[in-house]
């Protein structure tokens, strides 16, 4: 690039060099087009085609007036609304995955440190359980494993859960104590309605390694 | 040296275009000419042979058709699950829900289509007589590949698991009990025994083989799934290059000898 065209992007308001309006349509390439702008009316050779040096007029025509662009045109932008609408098509508008909230029947059918698989297909433990300050609470454990994301099974005889991929422990209120987990399992949201059912809700999740078990949202007090 | 030039003279560039830039006459020729994209046919071809209305293009078209149904039909497969279960779901919700879930209508139509252009590609040869010495080879494997097409659409025909799909395969597989030797009611199938025991017999013929039961079920549907998208396919690529390479070696396209 010449030294004839300083900042591209900034706006240039003392520009005594060139003819403004033409170094300013032409900022991308001004080497070209200048010159011949003012060669036409000098040249024009009689009985010739009219200005083959081209002015900004033929310029815009030879990139949108022929029937040659107007085709490359028309082709490219099909060819990228063909790719466009072929990513769109690959995101599913409708999914088959169970829903993020969902009911766990009555705060009174939970009977203490009892563990059932019964809401496990949607990646949930729902626990009575009383925590390490003597509260007796319910809470929603998440049932994926906090090492690799295997998801552990509940071992009523040992009283843990146990994740069969590499055999992290977990005490039932959640929290590793053997094997390569680094951190307790994530509790998610839980609240009771008027009627005293239970609601979880997997869109927010509770780490008790930041203290966010001591969220009220974590845990139903009974 | 400008990045431009530097990008040009690199050995990743040069490895994929041999010529300079298409700067004069000659490099604009050489440039084309070694550019798959930009010059499939050969460097000279008959008058005749890009002559509309001699070739109607049929063939050609019969050629693109099979790479819309190969694209279109890659991206059905993203939705489209062979099971009893989810097989008919699936058709409906690229119908209902999913987004530009009319590729399946341009699959289905792209289908129609070939096996007309298909027809029209063998009319068109046989009307200018391309069918003939050294030729004859190459109109059998455009047979092949028009059977091949056929059974496209008949194994394509299956996958929407609806009642037309389930019933016209039930009737069209029905021909295959009548084959020769081979099918239980075909002729010769009873000379098929041995000691009294025949050996074809309806769990063990021609259709049994193609159902992969005694009915229309759903290891039919896997099958059928299997041939549609797979199989055939690759039948069909393998012979479109036979067929385009005997083309080329047997004097060109479609003129007189």
């Amino acid at each position: 690039m010449s030294e004839a065209s300083p900042p591209a992007g900034a706006v240039p308001n003392p520009n005594p060099s060139p003819p403004a309006a033409a170094s300013a349509a032409t900022a991308t390439a001004p080497p070209k087009p200048a010159p011949p702008a003012k060669a036409p009316p000098a040249k024009a050779p009689p009985g010739k085609a009219p200005d083959k040096g081209g002015t900004r007029r033929s310029f815009l025509v030879g990139v949108f007036g022929s029937w040659i662009s107007i085709a490359w045109i028309t082709f490219t932008a099909s060819m990228v609304g063909m790719l466009l609408g072929t990513v769109r098509f690959l995101f599913p508008n409708v999914l088959s995955e169970p829903p993020s909230t969902f009911r766990a029947g009555n705060v009174n059918a939970y009977e203490e440190d009892k563990v059932d698989d019964k809401y496990k297909d949607m990646g949930t433990w729902v626990i009575r359980h009383r925590d390490e300050r003597g509260r007796d609470i319910i809470y929603a454990l998440s049932t994926t494993c906090t090492h690799l994301g295997c998801t552990p099974n509940w071992l009523e005889g040992e009283k843990k859960f146990k994740c069969p991929c590499h055999g992290s422990g977990f005490h039932i209120s959640g929290v590793n104590f053997e094997g390569p987990a680094p951190r307790p399992l994530e509790r998610y949201a839980i609240r009771r309605t008027d009627e005293g059912e239970i609601v979880v809700d997997k869109s927010r999740k509770f780490q008790k390694e930041l203290g966010q078990w001591d969220d009220a949202d974590s845990y139903i007090m009974l | 040296m400008s990045i431009g030039d530097y990008i040009r003279n690199s050995q990743v560039w040069k490895s994929i275009f041999r010529h300079p830039a298409p700067r004069d006459r000659r490099n604009r020729v050489v440039v084309m000419l070694t550019n798959l994209f930009l010059h499939l046919h050969p460097v000279s071809v008959r008058k005749s042979g890009i002559a509309l209305s001699y070739t109607w293009c049929m063939g050609g078209i019969t050629f693109f058709l099979f790479l819309v149904e190969t694209v279109t039909g890659v991206l059905l497969m993203f939705y489209y699950r062979p099971t009893l279960e989810h097989a008919y779901n699936d058709i409906l919700s690229l119908r209902d829900v999913v987004t530009l879930g009319i590729l399946r209508e341009l699959h289905r139509w792209g289908a129609h289509a070939m096996v007309i252009t298909i027809w029209l590609h063998m009319y068109r040869v046989f009307l200018t007589g391309s069918y003939k010495p050294p030729r004859e080879f190459n109109w059998g494997v455009g047979v092949i590949l028009l059977v091949l097409t056929l059974l496209l659409s008949f194994t394509g025909y299956l996958l929407p698991w609806d009642q037309l799909a389930i019933w016209a395969i039930t009737v069209g597989s029905n021909m295959a009990r009548a084959t020769p030797f081979l099918g239980y009611e075909g002729p010769g199938a009873r000379f098929l025994a041995i000691g009294g025991v025949e050996l074809i017999h309806s769990g063990s013929d021609a259709r049994f083989l193609l159902l992969g039961g005694r009915f229309v079920g759903e290891t039919t549907l896997l099958r059928f799934y299997v041939l549609h998208c797979v199989a055939l396919p690759l039948a069909v690529a393998l012979l479109i290059a036979v067929h385009f390479w005997r083309v080329r070696k047997d004097g060109g396209i479609s003129g007189a000898l």
